[in-house]
């Protein structure tokens, strides 16, 4: 099976988290779709790894959920801190750096 | 054309994970859309087993679909959204606009993978995916940015307590 389907399927994923960043207004169904294209990118390494038969691929997917996991643990601790001053999570009310 | 028992399990897996991507991104409350990418991160997993990535889809379920999505259910439940929390989507203009961005990146994408050649498969060696392949290319090929990944976790755990924390 060509390695082919397996990219259709991670851009299509990958698009699909995209939209989620761009029309999502909750900051942490946001941080799930970067979650999504983060999945989306370790798919695609993965599915040429298989092609080329090199394990590299793999350990670029194990530093991808290692980065993914401090990505998450920071940015909740974000939202956090955002919903202790504002008491909101809504991402286009926060926007004190642009006033 | 006969049909594989990998393109089965391919679609088995693919179909339901772009489902509850979907899902993810349709649902209004975020409890919801935390199931669903668990259920999504399961499903990847499968698909990785596929490409014969057997450590990769074993920590896929350990650190996103344990640990990662703890951590958010974590969030959530610490937050106490309400019914009245629940955030009003920007206007139809902006959604079709992202969507069709979004087909764009999906064509460029398209373009790509036409050009990619990936049709010719290697013949992987009888360890390619396991602890012991990927263990030893990350301990001498990618020994720095292993080490750095290290680094970075510690700094994400102490930068995430300060962060989070009201008074220290």
């Amino acid at each position: 099976m060509p390695v082919e389907y397996y990219l259709w399927l991670a851009s299509i994923l990958f698009g699909i988290g995209l939209l989620g960043v761009l029309t999502k207004r909750n900051a942490l169904i946001l941080m799930m779709s970067v979650e999504l294209m983060l999945n989306a990118a370790n798919l695609t390494f993965l599915a040429f790894a298989r092609r080329s038969g090199d394990v590299a691929g793999h350990a670029i997917a194990f530093f991808v959920i290692a980065v993914a996991a401090a990505e998450a643990a920071v940015g909740l601790a974000v939202v956090i801190a955002i919903y202790r001053s504002r008491g909101a999570i809504n991402v286009d009310e926060v926007r004190v750096l642009s006033e | 054309m006969s049909v594989t028992a990998e393109q089965v399990t391919f679609w088995v897996f693919a179909i339901p994970l772009v489902a509850t991507a979907i899902g993810v991104i349709m649902s209004r409350s975020p409890v919801y859309a935390a199931m669903n990418l668990v259920a999504a991160f399961f499903f990847l997993a499968g698909i990785y087993v596929l490409l014969v990535a057997h450590l990769i889809a074993f920590m896929q379920i350990l650190v996103y679909a344990g640990a990662v999505m703890v951590l958010f259910l974590f969030v959530i439940m610490l937050l106490s959204l309400g019914d009245e929390h629940l955030i009003k989507e920007p206007r139809r203009a902006m959604q079709l606009i992202g969507a069709l961005g979004v087909v764009l990146l999906v064509a460029v994408l398209a373009s790509a993978i036409a050009q990619a050649r990936t049709s010719e498969l290697a013949t992987l060696a009888a360890d390619f995916g396991t602890v012991k392949a990927v263990g030893r290319v990350l301990y001498t090929q990618f020994l720095l940015p292993f080490e750095v990944t290290s680094l970075l976790l510690l700094v994400a755990i102490v930068g995430a307590v300060v962060v989070a924390k009201e008074r220290i």
